[in-house]
This record gives structure tokens, C-alpha cells and sequence, in this order.
């Protein structure tokens, strides 16, 4: 017998929880991590057999506890053995605290992922700590996630566990002072886990995990946790209104559909409506952050009922506004892009060649596919399939190098 | 048994004579041939791994000096006339079975429809040691 789904839904709200009383409890990350699961797969054993308990998560964080306490008492007779007895040992101070805080679960939830999105940790590492630990994946789901060997994965997260623990990160909400910076990495993570799923999404693969959908679910937690975080509301409206569009970026047999191209009718109505209700409620508010510009160009684009439509005056401010903030190059390519829709290609290519001389931009691909994009647009046909061409052998991308080239095939039969 | 089928294409004409050359419709039969060809081999339980490799123009040659550092200098040996544009991993049971794949592969669809023959080299990739009886 197993779980059925509502008991495993449960299991996967429950875990951080779980993993955040522990955490409180015995402060050993690492530990309590696999205490955790333990206790997750003691669970989706018991509770078929015996039913339910009448307060799960205090049976989870009792037998993790359990396991906790078992692992610590295992440890120090061992430390007491290799060091003969000398001195108190450290790790039995952790056994005398008792009991739990009174503090909310959910502040506890926030604190976990707070400490999984650790700067010191690389984006990966953070973004594959997060899903075990905040979204109740496996090691084997996130493997997946990530096209990797379950083997490579589980060493990932084994070595970012470790760099938690020697960090020494204090198990509690930041200091106002170093808030800022931390909520910041915090979002960023969210933020490349979105995009992750998001440029692997084509094609149907049923056991991949959807990471989008993750780092959705995970945003709206944190907005409502901090609803007075400007930038986590329009974080979220972002990942929303681009989330809208998923259906028509790509054929079914794969293929990149670029926005203008799409059918809009396969846009998601309500997931845009959640946006842009989300980020009007959120711009007026002030201190506008770069999510909420790029939400509300998002927001732009969502609204127009054809591609020809489009508010492009309104984006290029909004990307002029957005260049001045982040000094990002690929938003000066996006800027050069809605220069040229609004002023004509030859205002977009003279930026471009400004552009081109960031040295963070050499040798990428998207320089090439922006350029072929513009001479298209300027009826310079020789140079744009030079150009998609170079663009096609430069991306790692699949579908995005069958896009390029057929792009470039295309304007040679219709030239 | 394991086997590694390896695609090599030109060096020369690698962007301007590549596929984005083709007429739309090869580039899409093309595809269509590589992804049926990929969940033929997963359905039939002999795909290990296969990955396309991202263009030669970034690729390096990477050496160690004396000091065990890595000395990284530009692209594939200059003399080769090919480059590595993909492999196959395949688990098969007899290297019969393992030509077949590699004459399907190699005939994939190019300009025109017409069946590339590109060169696979098949390598058997190797393994514990045998079990003894």
C-alpha cells in the first residue's frame, strides 16, 4: 500500500515545517535534513496501514526527533571513544534544549529558506537545496530536474549542506541590516529556478518535475509572508505573466514560437489577470525594483490582443528606466530591440553597436540573433541570414539553434 | 554492450553551408528524424545517453602546465577538418545491432531529403571486468 495523493500533497506542505522545528531544535542542517526525510518515508510506510495520525506534522517532527536525538547520542560515544572522555561534549548541549519555540511555523519556513539561499552557496547548489528542503523533492526529482546523474546531484547537495554548515549561518530571520542583501539572494534563486523550468519546459516529459511551478508556488509563499516586499509582488507577477504564455512558446513538436509569432488565444486569461492585478496594486506603492519593471513590460506585452498592438513607447521607457537600474547588458540588447520598434532598425543597430562592446557580451549568441532580427527588419537580407547563421552555431541551445536556422532558411526561400 | 556513436561534421562550411542553409522543410525533416530516432532508442531500452555539442567556435583545448594549472588556448586542433557534433550512448546486445543503429543514424535526412552518409564512428565503450564462470 502507499500514499494516496492527498497524503503525499500533505507530506510535501508538511515537510518544511518539519525540517524548520527540527532545525530550531538541534541546529545541525545536515542532520536534520536526513532526519527529515526519514521521517517522511517512515510516514508514507505507517500511514497506509495504520491511518492517518490526528496531528501529522507533531508525528513527523516526533520521529525525526527521534532520529535526531538517536543520531547525536551515536555521535558523541563515538567522539567519547576516539578522545578517550576528555572535556564536555559539545554535541549533548544540543539534547538539553527542550521544547520548541513558540515562534510561527511559517516565520520558521521563511528562516529555512532564507539559509538555503545562502550567498555563500553557488545559484545551483541554492536552487537544488531549496526544492529538497522547501519543496519536498528527492534527490532523484531534482536530479531529473536537472538532466544530471541522481549520483552528481546527491554530491551537490550533500557538499552544499556542508558549506551551510561551515558558514556558520545562525538558524534565525536576518538583521535588518544584511535583510536587504539576503532577501535579495533570495529571489534571485527563486528567480533562476523559474527560469530553469522554464527554458527546459518543451516537450512532454511527464516525470520531470516542473520547476516553474515550483518556484511559483514558493514565490507566493514568500509574498505572503512579506506582503510589504515590493519587489517579491512583482517578482511573482513576473514569474506569472511570462508563466501565462508557456503554452504557445512552443509546437507541439517542440519548436520556439518567438512572442510575436504566438497564438494568444493559448495565453492563460486568468494567470494574466493575477498579474496584472498584482503588479498595478504593486507599482504605485514606490521603491519600483528591476522585477517590477520587468513585470510590468511583461504586463505590456500580455496585454495586447496582437503583436501589432503592443505599447512599445511604453516598454522602451520601461526599459530605458530598467538600463539605468541595472547596468545588465542583455536589458541594453532588450532595450535596442524596443528602440527599434519604436524609432525604426537603424536606431536599434546604432545601439547595438554599443552594446556589442560590452565585454561581458563577447562572442554571445544573442548579440548575432538581435543583430539578424534588425537587418530583417531593415530589409538587409544577406546580412540578417549572415547573422542567424552565426547566431544557430553559437547558442547551446537545441531548440533555439533550430529556430535560428530555420529562420535563416526561411528568408532565403522567400528572398 | 555498450557502445559510443559519434557524429562528426565538417569543420569546413560549419556556419555558412550548415544546416541553416537548407530549405525549411529539410531543416524540419531533419529534426523530426533526430527526436524519432531518440524515442526509438528509449523505447526500445538501448539509449544510455545522447547530447548534441554546442558549436566548435568556443570550444578549447585545455592543457596543464607544469604546475598542474590549466592552460586553456582556442579551439579544436586547427589541422582537424572535423569536429565531434554529437554522440550517442547506446546499450545493445550484439555489435550487429549496433551497425544498424549507426546506418540509421548516418543516413539521416539533409537538403533535399537525401540521405547525409555522414561517418559515425562506433567505439565500444568499456566495461568491468568479465564475470568468471
Amino acid at each position: 500500500m502507499s500514499l494516496d495523493a492527498h497524503g503525499e500533497h500533505l507530506l510535501r506542505e508538511l515537510a518544511p515545517q518539519v525540517l524548520a522545528a527540527v532545525m530550531r531544535r538541534f541546529g545541525d542542517f545536515a542532520a536534520a535534513e536526513d532526519a527529515v526525510q526519514e521521517s517522511l518515508i517512515a510516514a508514507a510506510t505507517q500511514w497506509p496501514l495504520d491511518g492517518m495520525p490526528q496531528n501529522p506534522r507533531g508525528w513527523l517532527i516526533q520521529v525525526a526527533s527521534r532520529r535526531m536525538t538517536d543520531t547525536i547520542r551515536s555521535e558523541s560515544a563515538r567522539r567519547r571513544r576516539e578522545s578517550q572522555g576528555a572535556g564536555p561534549d559539545m554535541l549533548d548541549t544540543r539534547l538539553a534544549r527542550t521544547g520548541f519555540s513558540d515562534v510561527d511555523d511559517r516565520d520558521d519556513t521563511l528562516v529555512l529558506l532564507f539559509m538555503c539561499c545562502h550567498p555563500a552557496l553557488s545559484a545551483s547548489s541554492a536552487i537544488a537545496l531549496t526544492l529538497r528542503a522547501l519543496g519536498g523533492l528527492t534527490t532523484a526529482e531534482i536530479a531529473h530536474a536537472f538532466l544530471v546523474p541522481e549520483s552528481t546531484m546527491a554530491q551537490r547537495i550533500s557538499r552544499a549542506r556542508q558549506s551551510v554548515r561551515s558558514s556558520g549561518v545562525a538558524f534565525e530571520v536576518p538583521t535588518s541590516g544584511e535583510r536587504a542583501a539576503r532577501l535579495g539572494s533570495v529571489l534571485h534563486v527563486l528567480y533562476l529556478m523559474f527560469n530553469e523550468g522554464y527554458a527546459t519546459s518543451s516537450g512532454p516529459d511527464l516525470r520531470r518535475p516542473d520547476l516553474s511551478a515550483e518556484a511559483i508556488r514558493l514565490t507566493r509563499e514568500v509574498h505572503r509572508w512579506l506582503p510589504d516586499e515590493t519587489e517579491v509582488a512583482g517578482l511573482l507577477a513576473l514569474m506569472l505573466l511570462t508563466d501565462a504564455r508557456r503554452a504557445a512558446r512552443t509546437t507541439a513538436d517542440g519548436e520556439l514560437v518567438p512572442l510575436d509569432q504566438q497564438d494568444r488565444s493559448l495565453w492563460n486569461g486568468a494567470v494574466i489577470e493575477e498579474g496584472i492585478a498584482l503588479i498595478s496594486a504593486t507599482l504605485p506603492r514606490g521603491s519600483v525594483g528591476p522585477y517590477q519593471l520587468q513585470a510590468a513590460i511583461a504586463a505590456v506585452h500580455d496585454e495586447a490582443a496582437t503583436a501589432a498592438d503592443t505599447d512599445w513607447p511604453q516598454i522602451l521607457a520601461l526599459y530605458t528606466v530598467l538600463m539605468r537600474m541595472s547596468g545588465n547588458p542583455m536589458v541594453a540588447l532588450n532595450h535596442a530591440i524596443a528602440a527599434a520598434m519604436v524609432n525604426g532598425p537603424a536606431t536599434g543597430l546604432a545601439l547595438l553597436d554599443r552594446v556589442q562592446e560590452d565585454a561581458r557580451l563577447r562572442g554571445h549568441y544573442r548579440l548575432d540573433a538581435v543583430r539578424a532580427h534588425l537587418l530583417e527588419r531593415a530589409g538587409d537580407r544577406d546580412g540578417a541570414i549572415r547573422h542567424y547563421l552565426a547566431a544557430a552555431a553559437r547558442t547551446a541551445s537545441v531548440p533555439e539553434r533550430n529556430y535560428l536556422a530555420t529562420r535563416a532558411s526561411r528568408l532565403r526561400e522567400d528572398g | 554492450m555498450k557502445y559510443m556513436l559519434m557524429m562528426h561534421a565538417p569543420k569546413a562550411g560549419w556556419t555558412d553551408a550548415g544546416i541553416g542553409t537548407w530549405p525549411v522543410d529539410d531543416i524540419k525533416a531533419h529534426i523530426r528524424f533526430m527526436k524519432d530516432f531518440a524515442t526509438e532508442l528509449h523505447n526500445a531500452g538501448e539509449l544510455v545517453a545522447a547530447e548534441g555539442l554546442a558549436g566548435p567556435e568556443d570550444a578549447r583545448i585545455v592543457r596543464a602546465d607544469a604546475a598542474g594549472k590549466p592552460q586553456v588556448t582556442d579551439g579544436p586542433f586547427a589541422e582537424a577538418k572535423e569536429f565531434l557534433a554529437g554522440y550517442w550512448i547506446v546499450d545493445v546486445e550484439s555489435p550487429e545491432r549496433v551497425y544498424e543503429l549507426a546506418a540509421r543514424a548516418s543516413a539521416a535526412p539533409g537538403k533535399g531529403g537525401v540521405p547525409l552518409n555522414m561517418p559515425i564512428e562506433v567505439r565500444e565503450v568499456m566495461s568491468a571486468p568479465p564475470v568468471e564462470v
